[in-house]
């Protein structure tokens, strides 16, 4: 069996730059992606990225992929598997488990980059199996990569920026947002994505939440009331919508199934999304040439998965013979941009989980 | 509070206007950007360093009102679609808001459209006087809205009477 020297599992933002990063310095890169494109989810983001230049600030995430596989494709030492999946890790013998077209073969690498992203979370309430009851980024999906609607009229559940930007591109689509509810007391996403909503009448609704669903064989009407300082339901406060559609936006949770696997040692860190693996700076993890970035390491922003990429990138060619002070130089250079993305208030929760997770690392 | 309902208050507002001596001077940009998060591309789109140099990418801008010639590059590089130009010297009695607007079929010049508050409420009627875009908009036109002076703080979108397309 052939041995690669990095294999990454994975080709969204913090994937492709990890193989990016890897291979400018020379070392051999595979990029195992189970779609059949590049991109990951950066292939339904329509709007405007946030961050710097060095994010591709005022790009629309779309925009991305077709910019990083620029720096990918000149590239002879890069291989990309496409439409390729990693069915699992046999520790034994340290080899990865790949799925193509039905074909199964054993992939064994020097180093491995998990950037494997995230899933939604769902949300229990009465009737949250009627059809018309959607994640907020499976919607985003079939209206941006699809080009299908999901119905006439929803209710939006959550409001951290995914929600808050799945609504706004459902408008976009053409269908109304009957409202955007949140059971915290304040909005979780960025204030321009709201206030860019609450200008066209969308109404967000605080301290809410959903208490059932209703309709024949789909969804065609919910409840929501309002909820008190100890979020419990307020008596009196239901109220009726009409909505053919609900979307579930209350957060995501990171897709480590394989990490487990390879005997990382995980935490759980609520603020980072859930269990989460122990890892160093450089992103590697309790196992040796182990490393991870992007949503799978910590739920976070696309511009700081692009870092965090970059970082465990550097940091396994370095680990391989490739370091030099040029890898130094960009290395301490993502570290501070990642530093600098996260030091705001609205990085205040990821920096206490941060703090949490590495308290033992 | 911003945080509870996403819309800015009277304070909030105050706080980022320019002098009524200044917008009697003609096109300036309002950046209503009320809170501290990692973005910074309106300073790198400013051409006259009206908006300042940030020092820590979380900063909120800070505008220069006199060196803003409210060219309105920024609008349209704000991924947050926050920034807005208002020119108080149109005409007599109307000022022009341009506002960020990522909505087809864009709306026709001379056309009359519903004009909205930033809670979403119908405050006047406005007309449509210009829709600019160009490649390096990136898909984000702007679209000049004539409006009552006295309004022209108050109107941030708008909203079309017929059904078109």
């Amino acid at each position: 069996m052939q041995t690669h020297e990095i294999a990454v599992i994975g080709a969204g933002p913090a994937g492709l730059s990890a193989a990016i990063a890897a291979a400018e310095f020379g070392a051999r890169v595979t990029l195992i992606e189970r779609n059949n494109k590049i991109g990951g989810q950066l292939i339904k983001q329509t709007h405007a990225f946030f961050g710097s230049e060095k994010q591709y600030a005022s790009h629309r995430g779309i925009d991305i992929p077709p910019l990083l596989y620029q720096k990918l494709e000149d590239k002879s030492n890069v291989q990309i598997l496409l439409e390729t999946k990693v069915q699992g890790f046999y520790p034994d013998d340290g080899v990865l488990g790949l799925e193509n077209k039905e074909a199964f073969f054993p992939l064994q690498a020097e180093r491995i980059i998990v950037a494997t992203g995230a899933s939604e979370k769902t949300l229990a309430f009465v009737n949250n199996d009627l059809p018309g009851i959607y994640g907020a980024g499976a919607v985003q999906t079939l209206m941006n990569v699809h080009g299908v609607i999901p119905g006439k009229r929803v209710l939006m559940i959550g409001s951290g920026n995914i929600g808050l930007i799945v609504s706004y591109q459902l408008l976009q689509a053409g269908v109304q947002v009957a409202s955007i509810i949140e059971a915290a007391p304040c909005i979780g996403g960025y204030l321009v994505h709201a206030a860019k909503l609450r200008r066209m009448g969308i109404p967000i609704r605080t301290s809410h939440t959903i208490l059932s669903a209703q309709g024949a064989k789909e969804v065609e009407r919910a409840t929501i009331c309002g909820l008190d300082e100890s979020w419990k339901p307020v008596p009196g406060t239901e109220q009726e919508m009409d909505v053919d559609t609900i979307c579930i936006s209350v957060g995501l949770s990171p897709l480590a199934e394989i990490l487990w696997q390879m005997g990382c040692e995980m935490k759980y860190v609520p603020a980072l999304g859930g269990h989460v693996p122990v890892r160093d700076k450089q992103m590697q993890t309790s196992v040796a040439g182990v490393y991870v970035a992007g949503d799978v390491a910590s739920v976070e922003e696309a511009s700081s998965a692009m870092m965090e990429g970059r970082i465990a990138g550097l940091a396994a060619a370095e680990s391989l013979g490739y370091g030099s002070e040029q890898l130094n130089v960009e290395k301490k250079d993502a570290l501070e941009q990642l530093h600098s993305l996260r030091s705001g208030p609205v990085g205040e929760k990821i920096r206490s989980g941060m703090h949490n997770l590495m308290q033992e690392a | 509070m911003m945080k509870r309902t996403g819309v800015p208050n009277r304070e909030d507002i105050d706080s980022i206007l320019p002098t009524a001596e200044r917008l009697a001077q003609g096109p300036v940009a309002i950046v209503e950007c009320f809170e501290k998060i990692p973005c910074n591309p309106c300073y790198t789109a400013c051409q006259f360093d009206a908006i300042q140099e940030f020092e820590d990418i979380n900063d909120r801008p800070i505008i220069d009102f006199a060196a803003c010639t409210g060219c309105g590059l920024c609008i349209s590089a704000c991924p947050g679609l926050a920034i807005f130009v208002v020119d108080q010297t149109y005409s007599d009695t109307e000022a022009v808001v341009q506002i960020p607007y990522e909505f087809l079929p864009v709306p026709e010049v001379g056309e009359e459209v519903l004009a909205l508050d930033r809670s979403g409420q119908v405050i006047t009627k406005g007309r449509v006087v210009k829709v600019k875009e160009t490649k390096k908009m990136n898909l984000t036109k702007v679209v000049s809205l004539a409006v009552p002076k006295e309004l022209a703080i108050e109107v941030r979108f708008f909203r079309r009477e017929k059904r078109h397309g």
